[in-house]
């Protein structure tokens, strides 16, 4: 394989990891508040609609952005008022709002742009666009450190340098403040955090709305920064591919970042690995290395590698002593 | 589904709430109608004589409520278990090819009647040998089956997109399906029922498969309220505690429980593959086992439930259709957005309602001539 090719494989690993990243922190949030979150999907999708709407009309990247984590913290209160204050099931209440995200962006998409669900395409400033790093055009001749300087590190778009640095800040909140301690004790034990006088409740809401954020950042970096608009089902599965990689890292933060690194690759090489013969395998058909997150996801779950342990009390609803 | 609220009588649980829950979740529905920019009355108009207005439309109702009762029945039967099946899409998909091998094998050989029974073993099957796989590892290695059947539907999606794409496609095709099977493999319509009627079916797709769904609600009740089995079933969903305390084998009870659930997935593709298409398509069962879940919940597990609630959403697809030549901003998507929030209200929400009713109905009570209760009610 030449090095022309290997660049570019990693390059848009790193752009298809991206959304995963977010969404998948955005569960890891959710999930150790001990809240069960099976709609970052449609938090997306509302998200990518939303914010191609607003940045569509305003001409603005960033109010667009501002629109989409607005729409999927919207959609994450809801959730929210559902699980924690309505003490309702988890798992029905994020199929449910799957259901309304999906439904409702190509309702309104084709009431208010008439295009079959498509928001008009986004130009010049409406976009992310892919930022240049200093020296990436003298560097680019050095050999080894140049083209991984130029061709990966170098011309991505805002988002993806914050979807990774929110790895080691994600990290730092659950493993070294108050407020991820909390969070991280409100899902595996919520009378001892109410006994010490914290409202579980709020810290719940808390970490609902964190995951809106997040998911905010995932779709919007689809329909305005990966993409130029949304399409109908653009998420196309993403934010349960992002709930496998959660899985799949053990709602640990740094393996998320691994976990969907690897997804990502998948979907990187599954165009390119039509018709091409491996050795010692021999050709892989692509729905293969298309459904290889979810077969990974389920033996990982069968515990045969290692076993994946959720927060002991995700999917329960806390009623206060009375 | 635990119910940490007060205790009300059967009538206002049963009937009244769900009732309650249902005509919110319409009223955000027309809503977005409004939204939109259309009138919800007239909508809603449009849709009921779209849905029953005549003949052809009463049959394509019909033939939508038949996929519905398989799918509903197959997350009721999971329910009652204490197991969320969100794989019903995948097993549906997966009983279409069982459909396939038999009637690629046997169509042009045996008559329908024939055909029919084997071609449904053989759905039940295929659907319930994809829900096998996350009932075991629920069973005995503690993963959740949300999750994995989950996973199960894209691993179905992808293994069907490689079977249509490949070995089942015809050669010298470019669709990716497979070949029309013989007049053997071919269900009847169910014209004569409706001249009986002086109706006429028109185009509409509705056929035999219809019965078998009858026949499976009636099997699905007759199993969870007056079987031991589905007295283990009950008693699991419950209290697992109880269950394993009462020395019931709890992995023998969630295998067979999601077995069933699967093999009613499954049959639901006799509908459009047997009953319609006469081939197996891409994507046939089109999100069918997931609007299973919202008949699910709203006929609260129960097959006097699932039917009109299966009906319901059988009269929303096609009213929908309808409304979609009428409205062109309501397109069938909208169907999507009503599922989303009968499943909000009617399962997520289904508490929400329920102290205002509670406070409502306890003060009713105390002020009326029997006050013996009163305050019961209060949470």
């Amino acid at each position: 394989m030449d090095a022309a090719l290997a660049i570019n494989i990693v390059d848009s690993t790193i752009r298809l990891s991206t959304p995963l990243l977010f969404a998948a922190l955005a569960g890891l949030y959710s999930e150790r508040s001990g809240v069960f979150d099976i709609s970052l999907e449609g938090k997306m999708l509302i998200a990518a609609f939303a914010s191609a709407t607003v940045a569509a009309l305003s001409g603005s990247a960033w109010a667009g952005l501002l629109a989409g984590v607005g729409a999927a913290v919207a959609f994450g209160l809801v959730h929210g008022f559902a699980s924690i204050t309505c003490r309702g099931n988890q798992i029905v209440s994020g199929v449910a709002i799957n259901f309304i995200a999906a439904g409702l962006t190509v309702i309104l998409g084709q009431s208010w742009f008439g295009e079959g669900g498509r928001t008009p395409p986004l130009t010049g400033d409406a976009r992310f666009s892919d930022k240049v790093l200093p020296f990436a055009q003298e560097l680019s001749g050095v050999p080894v450190v140049g083209p991984i300087y130029s061709g990966i590190i170098s011309g991505q778009n805002v988002l993806v340098y914050l979807a990774f640095l929110l790895v080691p800040a994600t990290w730092w909140v659950l493993a070294r403040t108050r407020f991820g301690l909390r969070l991280r004790a409100v899902g595996e034990n919520p009378a001892a955090v109410d006994t010490a006088g914290i409202s579980v409740a709020w810290l719940r809401y808390r970490a609902v709305i964190i995951c809106g954020v997040l998911t905010g950042l995932a779709g919007t970096y689809l329909a305005v920064a990966q993409a130029a608009g949304f399409n109908r089902d653009m998420t196309a599965g993403k934010g349960y591919i992002a709930l496998a990689a959660l899985i799949f890292a053990k709602w640990r933060p740094v393996p998320i970042l691994f976990a969907c690194l690897l997804f990502g690759f998948l979907d990187a090489i599954s165009i390119r690995i039509q018709g091409v013969a491996l050795p010692g395998i021999g050709t892989v058909s692509v729905q293969f290395v298309q459904a290889l997150p979810y077969i990974l996801t389920v033996v990982l779950l069968a515990g045969f590698v290692g076993r994946a342990i959720p927060p002991r009390a995700g999917g329960v609803p806390y009623v206060k002593e009375r | 589904m635990s119910r940490p609220f007060a205790k009300l009588p059967a009538w206002i649980d049963y009937g009244l709430i769900p009732l309650l829950n249902l005509v919110v979740a319409f009223l955000v529905a027309g809503l977005v109608v409004l939204v939109v920019g259309e009138s919800p009355a007239e909508a809603a108009m449009l849709m009921l004589r779209g849905a029953f207005g005549y003949g052809e439309g009463v049959g394509f109702t019909l033939y939508y409520t038949t996929s519905f009762i398989f799918t509903g029945l197959a997350v009721a039967v999971a329910f009652h278990g204490g197991l969320f099946n969100i794989g019903g899409e995948g097993q549906a998909y997966l009983g279409g090819l069982g459909i396939t091998v038999v009637a690629l094998a046997l169509g042009g050989i045996l008559p329908w009647w024939l055909n029919l029974p084997l071609a449904a073993a053989a759905a039940a099957l295929f659907g319930a040998a994809w829900a096998l796989i996350p009932a075991w590892l629920q069973a005995r290695r503690g993963s959740h089956i949300v999750i994995t059947t989950i996973m199960f539907n894209f691993i179905a999606s992808a293994l069907m997109v490689y079977l249509l794409v490949g070995p089942l496609k015809p050669a010298g095709s470019m669709n990716p399906e497979s070949r029309t099977f013989e007049a053997g493999a071919s269900l009847p319509k169910l014209d004569g029922l409706f001249e009986l009627f002086g109706a006429s079916l028109g185009g509409a797709p509705l056929n035999v498969t219809l019965f078998v769904a009858l026949a499976a609600a009636l099997f699905v009740w007759v199993l969870i309220w007056r079987t031991r089995l589905g007295y283990e079933i009950r008693t699991l969903g419950h209290s697992p505690k109880a269950a394993r305390y009462a020395g019931m084998a709890e992995t023998r009870i969630i295998v067979v429980t999601m077995l069933i659930a699967g093999g009613l997935a499954g049959l639901m593709a006799l509908n459009p593959v047997m009953g319609d298409q006469y081939r197996l398509q891409i994507d046939f069962p089109a999100g069918a086992g997931f609007v299973g879940i919202a008949v699910a919940l709203m006929g609260r597990g129960h097959p006097a439930g699932i039917l009109p609630a299966a009906l319901l959403f059988g009269m929303l697809y096609q009213g929908g259709a309808e409304l979609a030549f009428d409205m062109p901003a309501i397109s069938r998507d909208m169907i999507v957005i009503i599922q989303g929030l009968v499943i909000l209200f009617a399962g997520a929400l289904e508490n929400m309602l329920r102290p205002g009713v509670g406070a409502l109905y306890g003060r009713l009570r105390r002020q009326g001539p029997v006050g013996a209760e009163a305050g019961k009610a209060t949470a």
